[in-house]
Parts: structure tokens; sequence; C-alpha cells
């Protein structure tokens, strides 16, 4: 809306519009459809890896290159086997294949590159498999009929959300650990209750744009 | 009417302003303690290696005398305090917070007070070269008279690895209730004039600075009276805010430049000295006499009659608080030094030694140790921390028993100063969590060096061992190649003897 | 229905495929991370991890097979600083500080058996057969393998005494009270 307003006053070109208009996707995805604290999903990750700042943040990479990948080969198995052949049946089946298979390579490279992360995400790197992040990013795209460029980016924006809502929480939790908490509350309970309050405060993003 | 030499001052973050309680003991003069029946003089009174005895049970020594001497470059040596009789060398509750013995020296005086021989004087020091001036101040067992104890002649002789253009004198006395500096530049300003002016030689200084806090107006005045002839020393006067005294504080104060973390003053041409060791070293330099003697402020509301008194080293506390009348009230912390970064005594047996300015006996109001409670995160101590740091999150972590995040954080370039806790609502012992951390962050690099070492030793025995085997399978082999070889020549040998008889034999059936 | 088999089964192949030939080139040899704890292990093999050695135990820690606080040697420090190595937390409370000892020999006890002095893995015992033994207290780690041989049982685990240049503050505790180490 913001984009067709400025149009209008035709201060900008058609370029640039569009420019806008993927830039308006990130942000969207990003902040105010955040895929952890407003779709609530991925939320094991989440609660696992939000410890430490340097393995939240090392998670959050992982699942953006894991994210965008599968993204991009969904749109490309959707558009070019499954549509064609009415095979919608085996969307899920093998979008999880896709994913399992990036999940792999990815977990080659992270234990070649960094042997302390692997170490340290442990189960969690597999188990970005099972990030309904993932795949309901993917099924997102497609119910949501995206151009190829728009899943992508789709996809790189959710992740970037999920990176900046991973650390922000690392952030907190490590500041959590240094302070008088009841006994009751320790550890993963009031983890829970900042995330929610987290949330909350997500919520304001929602009149940035209508998308 | 402006007084002193005006400069640019320049400010310094944070800092405190208590009350400064000098006026218990501020207008009285200094006076002589009479001679205590025991002396008892420690071997280490300064930072480095204790020093070494030279003499054993039952000498009689003389005034002046030198007792022990300096081990190493960073050390000084301990002079007799007075004439008298040597009783033991031996472990002694030691001038410090745990109670633990350090070997000290035990001196009867004779009652006769009688000088031994000095050495001998220049009639003009400042004819002397600095290393000669160094030397004497070393010989005299001069230290850092302002708490610090830094043996005197190592920082005179800083001049040969760093380039010094400027000696501070540091007569700032920050330390509440504390006025043993303040009353010696009252009384005796030309002599602490001149020790100063023999300092300044020794390391080779274009300027000399003597910085003064504003709440102590009679000392400025004398200081500057005293300094008006010298167009090269300039007496300056500070604000009155804690922690002026500390040398890096004061010397960005005058000089606007912060030292480098874990770097000197020296680094930025600037040697700190404090005014009592002036005055030492003008005694060792114009009358050959070793450092035996100091000023020391009595003081607190616990204590009868707060004053300053002139004290010979290796007095016992408990002397001291005799000649002050005893205490009168309900005595809740005995100190020495200050009450922001004093150390608490376990008890008056302990004797003066070079580093100590000031007993204060303090009662349940002034010890003001309210009941500890939750931090509520009000940042009132990052303001007042002259250092910059975030206590706050420091202590949090220590508590936490995350040290190395608190490393981080800046930990060690804190001073210890007290300005943190002094501000706290919640009277949070933050110092007490920074002492803490360093004590532990200091004894995991001990074992840290010992574990390196038990490496080397297991690997060296390791070797050892291999070795042993090594050498005995050669042995073995060396052994069995020596009895083949005899039994080669044994057989070799047989064989000859055989081949002999049977020629004989042919020989005589011929 | 066919193709529904065959487009899965050639995505199956091609993708394994495609892993395969990625494992070949990413492989990893060895396990970097044991080497780093075995170097902040104190190297003294004296056991008590029940481990034959700072090696295995290293490498246990690697593999997750032993816990972090298995070492008591290490005392609370190389907790800490496997803990930050490792992203794992822990309760520095549930970790024993076993206080350091140092072996003394009783010398009127001592009858010069050398069976200390053989098993001792930093060489901190000196003496001979027949021979009154000697501790180098600087080179002992306290790891009782001493002690436990000793048939007459003349040699005794002595708590490190804290020294001037040793002692510091304690943990102020909640009452804000401090308490001096004692002497």
């Amino acid at each position: 809306m913001l984009g067709i307003v400025i149009a209008e006053c035709k201060l900008i070109s058609i370029n640039q519009l569009l420019a806008m208009e993927f830039l308006l996707i990130i942000l969207s995805t990003a902040l105010v459809n955040n895929v952890v604290l407003v779709k609530f999903l991925g939320l094991c990750p989440l609660m696992g890896v939000s410890n430490k700042l340097d393995s939240a943040l090392g998670m959050g990479l992982a699942t953006t290159f894991v994210l965008t990948l599968a993204a991009f080969a969904g749109w490309l198995l959707e558009h070019f086997v499954l549509a064609p052949l009415e095979l919608g049946f085996l969307r899920i089946l093998t979008f999880i294949l896709v994913i399992a298979v990036v999940v792999q390579f990815t977990e080659m490279v992270v234990r070649k590159t960094s042997p302390a992360l692997y170490q340290v995400l442990g189960i969690f790197l597999p188990l970005i498999t099972t990030n309904c992040a993932v795949l309901g990013v993917a099924l997102l795209n497609i119910q949501q009929e995206n151009s190829f460029l728009e899943s992508l980016l789709y996809g790189f924006g959710s992740a970037l959300g999920f990176t900046l809502v991973l650390v922000m929480f690392a952030g907190l939790r490590e500041r959590l650990s240094l302070l008088d908490v009841p006994a009751a509350f320790k550890g993963t309970p009031i983890a829970y209750i900042v995330a929610g309050l987290m949330s909350l405060a997500f919520m304001g993003f929602a009149g940035l744009t209508s998308h | 009417m402006k007084i002193l030499d005006q400069m640019k001052l320049f400010k310094i973050r944070g800092g405190v302003h208590p009350e400064d309680c000098k006026n218990f003991a501020a207008e009285q003069g200094i006076v002589d303690l009479p001679m205590p029946p025991l002396l008892h003089i420690p071997l280490q009174q300064h930072i480095g290696a204790p020093a070494q005895p030279l003499v054993k049970r039952g000498d009689l020594v003389k005034k002046g005398q030198i007792l022990a001497r300096s081990q190493g470059l960073v050390s000084a040596p301990v002079h007799a305090p007075t004439s008298g009789r040597i009783m033991g060398i031996g472990g002694y509750p030691a001038h410090h917070a745990s109670g633990l013995l350090i070997r000290t020296i035990t001196l009867k005086p004779d009652e006769k007070d009688q000088w031994g021989k000095l050495p001998a004087v220049a009639s003009d020091p400042f004819q002397l070269l600095p290393q000669q001036i160094a030397q004497r101040v070393a010989d005299a067992g001069i230290v850092g008279m302002g708490g610090a104890t830094f043996p005197s002649a190592v920082k005179l002789n800083l001049r040969k690895r760093y380039h010094i253009d400027t000696l501070v004198i540091n007569g700032a006395e920050c330390e509440p209730y504390l006025t043993c500096d303040d009353r010696l530049m009252r009384e005796k300003p030309g002599d602490v004039l001149d020790g100063i002016q023999l300092m300044g030689h020794a390391l080779g200084v274009k300027s000399t600075i003597i910085a003064i806090e504003n709440n102590k107006p009679q000392a400025q005045n004398a200081m500057f009276n005293a300094a008006k002839d010298f167009p090269d020393v300039k007496v300056v006067g500070l604000p009155t805010r804690y922690p002026m005294g500390s040398e890096k504080h004061l010397v960005q104060t005058l000089t606007g430049k912060e030292t480098p973390a874990r770097g000197l003053t020296a680094d930025l041409g600037i040697v700190v000295h404090n005014v009592a060791t002036a005055l030492a070293v003008h005694e060792a330099l114009r009358f050959g006499n070793p450092l035996i003697s100091r000023v020391m402020t009595v003081s607190g509301q616990a204590i009868k009659k707060p004053a300053n008194i002139r004290v010979l080293i290796g007095t016992p506390l408990s002397h001291l608080v005799d000649f002050c009348g005893g205490f009168v009230s309900e005595l809740e912390r005995l100190i020495s030094g200050g009450p922001m970064m004093g150390q608490p005594l376990p008890s008056t047996r302990v004797p003066v030694i070079k580093g100590s300015n000031g007993l204060l006996a303090l009662t349940v109001d002034e010890a003001k140790s309210g009941e500890q409670m939750p931090c509520i995160r009000c940042a009132s101590c990052v303001q007042a921390c002259p250092c910059g740091l975030l206590p706050l999150e420091m202590a949090a972590n220590i508590k936490a028993g995350s040290l190395d995040a608190s490393v981080n954080i800046g930990l060690l370039d804190c001073i210890s100063c007290g300005s943190c806790a002094y501000v706290c609502p919640s009277h949070i012992p933050l110092v007490q969590y920074f002492n803490y951390a360093k004590g532990e962050l200091a004894s995991r690099q001990q074992v840290q060096h010992k574990q390196g070492e038990t490496k080397r030793l297991a690997e060296a025995r390791t070797a050892r061992m291999e070795a042993i085997k090594k050498a005995k399978r050669e042995a073995m082999l060396k052994r069995k190649e020596e009895m083949k070889r005899k039994k080669e020549q044994e057989a070799k040998k047989q064989k000859e003897q055989a081949e002999k008889q049977q020629e004989d034999k042919v020989e005589a059936s011929v | 229905m066919i193709s529904a088999i065959l487009i899965l089964a050639t995505l199956g192949i091609t993708m394994g495929t495609l892993l395969g030939i990625a494992s070949k080139y990413l492989a990893v040899e060895g396990n970097p991370l044991q080497q780093e704890i075995e170097e902040m292990l104190p190297g003294s093999q004296c056991g008590q991890c029940n481990y034959p050695g700072c090696t295995p135990a290293a490498e246990a820690i690697a593999n997750g097979d032993a816990a972090i606080t298995i070492c008591p040697p290490g005392g609370k420090a190389l907790v800490e600083s496997l803990a930050e190595k490792l992203g794992v937390s822990v309760e520095l409370s549930d970790v024993e500080e076993k206080i350091p000892t140092v072996a003394y020999v009783h010398e009127s006890l001592c009858i010069g058996c050398t069976k200390c002095f053989k098993r001792c893995p930093t060489d901190a015992i000196i003496g001979g057969s027949k021979q009154i033994h000697a501790v180098f207290a600087d080179a002992c780690t306290g790891c009782e393998k001493c002690y436990d041989v000793c048939p007459t049982e003349c040699i005794e685990m002595r708590p490190i005494q804290p020294t001037l240049q040793t002692w510091y503050w304690p943990l102020p505790n909640k009452e804000g009270e401090k308490m001096a180490k004692a002497a």
C-alpha cells in the first residue's frame, strides 16, 4: 500500500517500486509475520539452542542456509515436477526428502568448518529437518502462489526473522542466567515467559505493512 | 586572591565525595610516641621479594643499623628503628586482614636509642649522579609511603627505560580521616620540598607539580610559599573528590591523558611519588638516616584522642592505641589505612609497617554496614566508577561463577577504590566480589602453571623410563655380543690347540 | 501412480548420489575437539577419573561419554573452561572442590622400600633402596598413588596451607559478612 501511494506521487520509477516491493516482503516476513513469534513455528531450536549467543547465531545461520535452499528447491520441484504431473499428494513427502538432504549437507559443512559449533549444536543440527518453520515456509510459498523470486525472498526473510529472534532471545537468556530467579521458575519456565513477552512485543509490528 | 599556580585541570569520570571527617585529627600537630617495650619488624613491608636477615638472635644492634638486606631487583632492606637486642626471628601476625604469620625480627629496645654508623652524606646531594641518588634511596629502604610500598629506588630508575619529563607529588590524601600528609606539609614544607627536588634531580625531570586537594588550604599555602623561589616547581590545587589520590586519576586530572591499561604513568612521561616518601628521601640524602619511622593518623570516633603521631616502624598498634587514650565507645571495626580502601585488622598485636598511614577505630554508626539487599540495577555504581567499568555486571557474573565473563568486561582495570560499594543503595559489598575474583583468577593461574609443570614432569619421567628400558635393552644386546665373541674365540683356541696336538703327534711318530 | 513411484525413486537416487559425493569432499579426520580438551586437562595421568590416563578421558569427554566434572584435580576452573568450550551449562555448586593436598613422608617410619618412589607420576619423591624417602612439595600433585602403596603407612596427605601470597578474600555471603580464611 505504501508502494502504491509513493508511486502515485510519481516520486519513484517502476524498478524502484519493485525493489521496494521485495524489501517489503523481507520486512514483513522477518518482523510482522515473524515465523517464530507470530506463526509459532520452530519453537524447538528457540528453546534448545538459545543458551549461548554464539550457538544461537550459528544455529540461525545454519537454518537460514537450509530454509533458503529448501524454499528454492521446493519451488522448483513444485513447478517442474509436481504440478505438471499432478502429483500434488506427494508434496509433503518430497519436500521433506529435499529438506533432509539439505540438512545432511549442512551438517557435513558445519562439521568440517567448525567442530566446536558442531559439538555445541549437537542433536539440534539434524533436527532442523523436523523444524516446522522450514517445511512450513516451503508449503506456504506454494499456498500463496508466490513467484520464484518472491518465494526465495520469502524463505530468506523468514530465516532472517528466525535468526533475529534466536539471537535476541539468547542475549536475554544469558542475562537471565545471572539473575536471582525464583527456584520454581529457573531455566525453561522463565525462558518461556520471556518468549511470550517478546511475542507480545512483536505484535507491535502488525501495523507496519498489510502483507 | 589566587595564591596557587594556575593550571588547566581535566575532569575524571565518576568518583564520590564522602564526608572527609578530617576534623578529628587535622589540627593535631605531629607528636612523637614514647618507646614501646618491644618492636616487631617484618621482613617484608614492601612489594617484591622479602628481605634476607643479616642478624641473628642475641645480636646487639644500633639505631639505623641494617637488619636485613634486599633480595633481587624489586626489594628493600630493613633497618633497626632503635638500639637494642635481637630477641628472635620468627613467625608473627602480619599487618594483614588474614591474620597469617610473617617472618618478623623482634627487637627489645635498650632505652639508649644510640645511632650506629650511618653512610657518609654528600655535602651537596645535587652534585651526585642520578643513579647514586637512587642507590642511596635503595640503601635507606625507602618505599612508597602512601600505602602502595613499591620500592622507591626502582621508581627513580624508571628514567633508564622511559622518557620522564614530569614529577608529580601526590599530596591529595583523598581518603577520609587521614591527615598525616596534611600535617607534614604544614609543619615541614622546606624539608619536603628538598626531598621533592632531590627526586626530581634523580629522575631528570623538566618540571615538578605538587598536587594538593582543595580541602587543605593551609598545606597548599605552606608548600606554595616554600616553592616560591623555584620556577620549575608548581603547586596546584585539586578538586576534592575521591579517588583523586589514585596515581592514574591524578595524572588524568593534571594532563587529561589516561594511562594505558596494565601500563604505568611512566608511559606518559610522568612519575608520581607521595609527600612522605619525599621527606624520607630528604632524611636519607641529607643525614644518611634510613627509613625507620613514619607519621600516622590515629582517628575515628571510637578512639579517645585522635592524633597524628610519628611512630617507629615495628611499634605494636596496641601501644599506639594506649597512647591515644584507648577505645572509648563500642569498637565496630579496626582499619589500617583509610575507610575506603583500608584493610580490616584482626587485632592490635600487629606492628606498624612502612606503608601504614592510618589506624581507624570506627563505631557502628561510622562503619555504616547496612543489611544487604538484592541489586535493583539502578546503575549508581556505574556513575560512580572512576575507571568507567560496570560494577553491577561484573558482580552479577562473579556471583554466577563466570569469572572469565567479568574479565571480558574489564575486571582487571578495577583499582578496588570502593566508590561503587559506597554509593550502592542496596549495600552490596561490590569491592569484595572484585577482590575475590582477582584472587581466584590469580589462584587459577597458579594452578595452570602447576599443571604445565606437572605435564612437563610427567613427560620427563616417561622419557626417563623409556631411556632406562632402552639402556637395558642395549646392555643386554651388548652382553649377548660379548658372549658370542667369547664363545667364538674359545672355539677357535680349542681348534688351534687340537691342531697343534695333532702336529706334535705326527712329529713324534716321525 | 507409476509416475509417482518413478519420481520418488529418481529423486532419492539423485540426492543420495549428491550426498555421497559431498561426504567424500567434506570428510573430517579424527576429532580435533579431543586434542583441544586434552590440552586443558592437568596431564598428571593420575586416574582419579577412572579412565586410564588423560588421553582416553579427553576422548570420552569429547564424545560426550563422560561428564565434564570427572576431573577432581582440575577443580572448578577446569569445569568452567570445559563448559565454555562445549557450550554446556553446569551447576558449579555440584562440583566438589577437593582441598589440594601434598604428600609428606614421616621419616621415622620410612623403611626405604622404594614402592612409592616408583609409582609417582611426576618423580616428586626422592630416595633410594633402604634410604629414607622425601617428597618435593612443589612437584607433588596430590594424586595419592604413593599413599595407596606405602606398606608402613608413613605417607600423610597434608592440605596446602594458605600463605600471605596465596590468601585472598572469599566470596561475600548473603549477609555481607567477610570472614577471612582462617590461618
